[in-house]
């Protein structure tokens, strides 16, 4: 079943065009990672997904349900905002800068949006936030706020905080990117984890031995298209496009 | 000693004009003030347009010319004319003035929040209502304390210009006395009252801020 469904998704930033007509399907419990170089349009295609981009043109699909489509007129039109609210609140999100909310406790960044936005009860929430905490190995960080915990910690944080919505799709954007180099090896266990756990995931990322190592497909992206995608033994073995063997020993 | 105890009475009565109007002003005004940001944070052009207007008007003329607009020439004005006992027509200028720059002073609070609050607001499925109930503006409040207990402790002194409605506020009692009794006593008594109410003040703001020191940013 596809989880995700893109097509013909164009973008632009007044002039610029970041997105070139992309198409992608992503499968249920299928690991995609996203690689290329900065400015490319990887980043700008993930927040596309939850409309914190909108798209000039195109069709978005998730898990079956339109979010954006093109009428007649070849117009983008979205679905209304509490049925886009409604869709997309089945993606996750990690930021780069992971985006806590500073003035609660790590518990009551978890808890916070399934008792506002799901009308959760405290009580029932709680033990799963406790859970997800343990599951990320920092459950003896509950009660601290955000400004006391690395890193690290902190985009681990956000990871529970997303799986607490129960998402089906969990979008990374470059998750250790804003991480010193010791701290990344945390975050992308916990990642591991979750795609050993058949967690449907897209990731932009710059590592690229996670990439390598966890995701079923790799896409390279440059200057707002899809140059090259395949299994990551195609894309970091035998590259067949000239820009991703440059872009790949750039990275070395 | 004895003629500091007679000039009490009227001045406590000033203290409690002062008081009165310095409260009522601070209670109206501040969430007044919070509906005008969000309001001339708008997306809707015509409204933030008529909000950034109206900000425009209170602070551009002096606060003593609005008291005597209110006052005086707000129950010629045709239809919505109305003629306002003293008191009210001080309170109406002063939340109307004030408001005006709490308004100013959250809309910075509010445009400093980084976008990534909106964001992961966004993400988790809250509609902009919860993000700016329970995401953004309890942040805004930590940091709006140190521009609020500025404006707070000029309002405290602001209110002694109700005395061209010939209102017997702190400072007018004072110089009534004063000019009553050829001693400058009573002008003593008022500036010690109002650096009674600021230092209250400053205790307040600096508690508050305290309690927000629990989290850093």
């Amino acid at each position: 079943m596809n989880m995700l469904r893109l097509k013909n998704i164009h973008k632009k930033f007044n002039h610029l065009e970041v997105l070139k007509g992309i198409s992608l399907e992503v499968a249920q419990g299928e690991v995609v990672a996203i690689i290329g170089p900065s400015g490319s349009g990887k980043s700008t295609l993930l927040r596309c997904l939850n409309r914190l981009e909108i798209i000039d043109q195109g069709t978005i699909e998730i898990e079956g349900e339109i979010l954006a489509t093109e009428d007649t007129e070849g117009k983008c039109q979205y679905v209304s905002e509490q049925k886009a609210r409604e869709i997309c609140f089945k993606m996750g999100m990690v930021f780069q800068q992971f985006n806590l909310f500073p003035h609660m406790t790590v518990i009551d960044n978890i808890i916070e949006a399934p008792m506002l936005v799901k009308g959760i009860k405290k009580e029932l929430i709680i033990p799963e936030a406790e859970e997800l905490l343990k599951k990320v190995g920092l459950f003896e960080k509950k009660n601290s706020y955000p400004s006391r915990l690395s890193g690290g910690q902190k985009q681990r944080v956000a990871i529970a905080r997303a799986l607490a919505m129960k998402p089906d799709i969990m979008l990374f954007d470059e998750p250790t990117s804003a991480l010193d180099p010791e701290l990344t090896g945390e975050v992308l266990k916990a990642m591991r984890q979750l795609a050993l756990e058949h967690m449907t995931m897209i990731v932009v990322t710059h590592e690229m031995a996670f990439a390598r190592e966890v995701a079923q497909r790799v896409i390279f992206m440059d200057n707002g298209d899809i140059v090259e995608e395949g299994t990551p033994e195609q894309i970091f073995n035998n590259p067949e496009h000239p820009r991703t063997q440059a872009f790949l020993k750039s990275m070395l | 000693m004895e003629k500091i105890i007679t000039m009490m009475g009227p001045m406590l009565d000033g203290v409690n004009v002062t008081l009165q109007m310095f409260f009522i002003t601070l209670v109206l005004s501040l969430p007044l003030g919070l509906l005008l940001s969000l309001a001339r944070i708008s997306k809707y052009k015509p409204i933030s347009f008529l909000v950034e207007t109206y900000i425009w008007l209170m602070r551009g003329t002096p606060l003593m010319l609005q008291l005597l607009f209110v006052y005086y020439a707000l129950p010629l004005v045709p239809y919505i004319g109305i003629k306002l006992p003293d008191f009210s027509a001080a309170i109406l200028a002063f939340v109307l003035n004030y408001a005006a720059y709490f308004a100013e002073i959250f809309r910075g609070g509010i445009q400093s929040i980084e976008r990534g609050q909106y964001e992961a607001s966004k993400v988790l499925g809250m509609t902009y209502v919860q993000t700016m109930r329970r995401i953004i503006l309890p942040q805004v409040l930590k940091r709006v304390v140190p521009p609020i207990s500025n404006e707070t402790i000029t309002l405290v002194k602001d209110t002694s210009l109700i005395y061209v409605l010939a209102m017997n506020d702190l400072l007018r009692t004072a110089r009534t006395i004063v000019q009553r009794e050829f001693d400058m006593t009573p002008f003593v008594i008022a500036a010690v009252f109002y650096l009674a109410m600021t230092l209250v003040l400053t205790w307040v703001f600096n508690k508050l801020e305290e309690r927000y020191a629990a989290y850093d940013e």
